[in-house]
């Protein structure tokens, strides 16, 4: 069984996507709106890396390097003036759509074991990690007109 | 001087005890006998009083409530009647300014505005039109708003327009939208006659809308009166009339609404067929309120479990229930999500579109309701939907543009996105009229380094040089109301026509005639090469406003400049079917949320995140309302060791936004001279603070000074009225927003003036603080700027 392979990659991306929110949230302090959402939805990562801690005990995990990678690579260099709101979100959203997959993929794992716990939090989370996907795309769609083509 | 009654001492008037129809009372101020009277009515708060102006010699000489109007039968409020003094003021701007060498200098019409329209061809050519933005106000009228609004979307073709509207009046059309698919207001004012229970939330109507309330308190005179629950943070006027007064603690409006709600679902007063028939997302909703048990809001919003039971009776028990919201709910945390609840309360009651069962999520302006019909703000014109292809379409097609000069790829720039673009330096022109940001938006220091940037040129239309005018680098000074004529709508959907009375002083112009100029010298055209705007007259635009408006929600096609003077107060959607207005949306329970009619698919309740036209077209609600629930999200901003006190901003019964004409009344100007601070007598004893002593309030963002007023608010809490800033008295700092946040509600955007962490403490000898360095100097700067 391999189940642990996804408890320990959806546990490590949950923690980066965590991270990164809260990194983007001081780095775009000064837009309020992100600023409070990203602070936010950094909790929300935060809660489920907490949740997940019952089912890393039943099913024990595989510790995953590969989420820090990817991290690392999407917010490799430091980044400044307006365009550098909308590479943030993009990067955000790349990270977000890491973690969702792995909630699907567990998901499809816990209703196979018929774990029925296991479902509903990978159904709950899914929900979350939506959300999350959701505003990234709003916010990148208003920001980057203004970013790409009129900003300086 | 004549007149009926003294409306500073005695508010609202006498009583005149009633059920069913109101009786008439008429209310009159004049200076001296007028010659000829001009019909009009009241722009000095957002309930529309029809009036008629006194002429006499060329001048305003005072006002007369108009006894056949259906809004208020005669009766005007203490601004109605001393607010016309302000078109007299000596200190009119006369001329237009242009800023030379740092400072302001009478020039003509001409250098003007060829000076805007070099700057708008400049900056558009080097860095296209996303480099121009808008900023209007809630007082312009609906032909000047519409004549902006094609200017700004097929002229130039920037999303970036807005007003302060986002400031008083987003969120009410946000919720409007969320749960009927389309803005519009479903009630009527007429709802008060009948009504058996009436729920204030976070309006302090007795203050805000003083003619309103006056039916109100006319009700309560007479037979069968109405029971009020009002909720609201402080001990206000209208509280003092409530049956069931709930304190909550600020930002708790979600926790008691939903409390409500429970309450009301549990007493099984629903009416499950008009949910089953007519609503989505019962379901969801009874098991998000399910939590809010009496005892836990008493623990979340601190109000005692059983005045919640006793306020859940009186909604939950009443055959007929008249609901209204304001600043208190739209201003403060979790805005939308907490109007929508309202909405909730009389969709699970099937209380809507019948008599006594209105929904007034009021505007706080009175012409608010216009920019968002037109579009000169955030808004489509028509209530359209900026997501819907079609819709696009439809302007295109009327304005005969093609479509893609219209902007529509994402939702129109809302205003604080609007000011953080000129900060970043991306927005280069701001043209701002008939609104004093400079006093009425959140975190002041930072609007002041916006509007004093080297690399934005700032245009500013108003009558007077206010703070900020005297930031400007274009004053043009503007004709205003009893000086142009032109159509304006209230909260209940009611339409009056304002009459020219009086000629404007000086060159003063109508901001219609400022914009009719522009588009002329623009040279703005359609696809044939014709002018773009094709009118010159106010009446010419209604004509076209007609056109723009007809098989919409807010349908004017039925209505005519001769039709609203001889039957004042027409409510729409007037039209075929409705040729007389009409008083009730929603009578069939049909509302305006099929996906081709929808004026947005939507937005997730916590984030803000629009949902796409596929997702609400998979689960189109094809005329049903929805019923959405909300989770409780406590405010950002928290009392802490630093700033112990919950500071909130409100109004005052004498003023009106930040005082540009109420302030030059001298009756009002002398009942209201100055900013205070509300707080309770044991915090005052506390920190050995008396009743009438200047104090220091400090947040984060800032420091005023004000005099201290002691009791009728909660302990913990603060408040302080807005309207107050420098143009008349710039010795220290006391505008309430040096302190407020910038931040906003995810869906409405609207800002967060309603709760902040602040300190008090008292003014000692050494300790005084310094003078704001801008804001301070900034009345003698304003004198020596002009140079005559």
């Amino acid at each position: 069984m391999h189940i642990g392979n996804y408890i320990g990659l959806v546990h490590e991306s949950e923690k980066d996507l965590a991270e990164a929110f809260e990194k983007v949230s001081k780095h775009h302090a000064a837009e309020p709106d992100v600023y409070q959402m990203c602070q936010k939805l950094s909790s929300w990562s935060a809660n489920h890396v907490l949740n997940l801690q019952p089912f890393i005990k039943r099913y024990s995990e595989d510790k995953s390097k590969e989420p820090d990678n990817l991290k690392r690579s999407l917010f490799s260099q430091p980044r400044s003036g307006s365009l550098a709101l909308v590479r943030d979100l993009h990067d955000l959203w790349l990270l977000a759509n890491e973690v969702q997959l792995c909630w699907v993929v567990l998901l499809q794992a816990a209703r196979s074991l018929r774990d029925k716990e296991l479902e509903l939090a990978c159904e709950q989370f899914d929900a979350q990690t939506q959300k999350q996907l959701e505003w990234l795309m709003t916010r990148i769609k208003q920001a980057a007109p203004q970013a790409l083509v009129v900003a300086e | 001087m004549e007149q009926s009654r003294n409306s500073i001492v005695d508010i609202w008037g006498p009583r005149t005890p009633y059920i069913g129809t109101w009786p008439e009372r008429i209310d009159m101020q004049l200076a001296e006998q007028p010659d000829t009277w001009v019909q009009s009515a009241c722009v000095l708060c957002s309930n529309g009083c029809g009036l008629e102006i006194g002429v006499k010699e060329g001048r305003i000489v005072g006002v007369r409530g108009r006894a056949d109007d259906r809004v208020n039968h005669g009766r005007l409020g203490p601004k109605g009647l001393h607010g016309w003094v302000a078109n007299n003021s000596a200190d009119r701007l006369t001329k237009p300014l242009i800023r030379k060498k740092g400072v302001l200098v009478e020039s003509s019409w001409d250098e003007a505005m060829s000076l805007i329209v070099a700057k708008t061809k400049e900056i558009k050519r080097k860095h296209t039109a996303g480099a121009i933005g808008f900023y209007t106000s809630g007082q312009l009228l609906l032909e000047e708003y519409y004549t902006l609004g094609i200017i700004g979307k097929a002229g130039l073709g920037t999303p970036h327009m807005d007003g302060n509207t986002r400031l008083c009046t987003a969120t009410s059309a946000a919720a409007l939208k969320l749960s009927f698919g389309s803005d519009g207001q479903p009630g009527s004012y007429t709802d008060i006659d009948t009504t058996e229970a009436i729920l204030l939330v976070g309006h302090n109507m007795a203050s805000t809308q003083t003619v309103l309330w006056t039916r109100i308190l006319d009700r309560l005179a007479g037979p069968n009166p109405p029971q009020l629950v009002v909720i609201d943070p402080r001990k206000t006027y209208t509280a003092e009339k409530a049956t069931v007064h709930l304190q909550p603690r600020l930002g708790t409006n979600v926790p008691v609404l939903n409390g409500l709600l429970h309450l009301v679902i549990e007493g099984g007063t629903i009416d499950k067929d008009f949910i089953d028939k007519h609503t989505v997302g019962y379901e969801e909703l009874k098991k998000v309120v399910s939590e809010w048990t009496p005892e836990l809001v008493e623990n979340v919003a601190g109000i005692p479990a059983g005045d919640l039971r006793k306020a859940a009776k009186i909604v939950g028990s009443s055959s007929t229930l008249l609901s209204t919201a304001l600043q208190g709910v739209y201003q403060s945390m979790q805005a939308t999500a907490a109007a929508v609840q309202i909405n909730n309360l009389h969709l699970i009651r099937g209380l809507i579109g019948k008599p006594g069962c209105g929904i007034y999520q009021m505007n706080g302006q009175p012409t608010a309701q216009n920019t968002r019909e037109t579009g000169a703000d955030g808004d489509l014109p028509g209530f359209r939907n900026w997501d819907n292809r079609e819709h696009i379409e439809e302007l295109a097609k009327l304005w005969n543009v093609d479509p893609y000069i219209i902007p529509h790829w994402a939702p129109p720039t809302h205003a604080m996105q609007i000011w953080r673009y000129a900060e970043q330096g991306s927005i280069k022109l701001l043209w701002i009229s008939a609104t004093n940001p400079a006093v009425s938006l959140p975190d002041l220091a930072q609007v002041r380094k916006i509007l004093s940037k080297e690399d934005l040129f700032v245009v500013v239309q108003d009558a007077f040089l206010t703070e900020t005018a005297a930031l400007a680098d274009v004053v043009l000074p503007t004709a205003i109301w009893g000086e142009k004529t032109g159509c304006f709508t209230n909260v209940d959907r009611t339409v009056h026509i304002t009459q020219k009375a009086v000629e404007p002083p000086g060159e003063a112009k109508s901001d219609f005639d400022i914009w009719v100029d522009y588009a002329r010298r623009m040279e703005f055209k359609d696809k044939d090469g014709a002018p773009l705007v094709k009118w010159t007259k106010p009446e010419e635009a209604f004509e076209g406003w007609k056109q723009c408006s007809k098989g919409r929600p807010c349908d004017y096609s039925g209505m005519s400049y001769e039709k609203l003077l001889s039957k004042n107060g027409i409510q729409w959607p007037c039209n075929d079917n409705y040729p007389e207005g009409c008083e009730r949306l929603y009578t069939d329970g049909v509302f305006h949320t099929s996906a081709d009619d929808c004026e947005t698919f939507g937005h997730d309740m916590t984030t803000g995140a629009e949902y796409t036209p596929e997702q609400y077209k998979a689960a189109d609600p094809q005329g049903r309302a929805f019923l959405r629930p909300a989770a409780y999200e406590p405010p950002h901003e928290q009392p802490d060791d630093d700033y112990p006190f919950w500071l909130t901003t409100g109004r005052v019964v004498y003023h009106f936004h930040t005082r540009t004409k109420t302030g030059r009344s001298k009756a009002l100007q002398d009942a209201a001279p100055d900013a205070y601070v509300q707080m309770a007598h044991e915090d005052a004893a506390q920190l050995g603070i008396s009743d009438g002593e200047l104090v220091k309030v400090e947040s984060r963002r800032g420091h005023i000074e004000v005099v201290a007023r002691l009791g009728g608010i909660s302990p913990g809490t603060a408040f302080i009225p807005f309207h107050y800033g420098y143009w008349d008295d710039s010795e220290r700092a006391r505008a309430a927003n040096e302190l407020t946040l910038s931040e906003w509600d995810p869906v409405s955007k609207q800002p967060h003036y309603k709760y902040a962490a602040v300190k008090i403490s008292r003014i000692t000898g050494e300790g005084k603080p310094s003078l704001l360095e801008k804001a301070g100097t900034l009345l003698e700067s304003i004198k020596e700027k002009i140079i005559h």
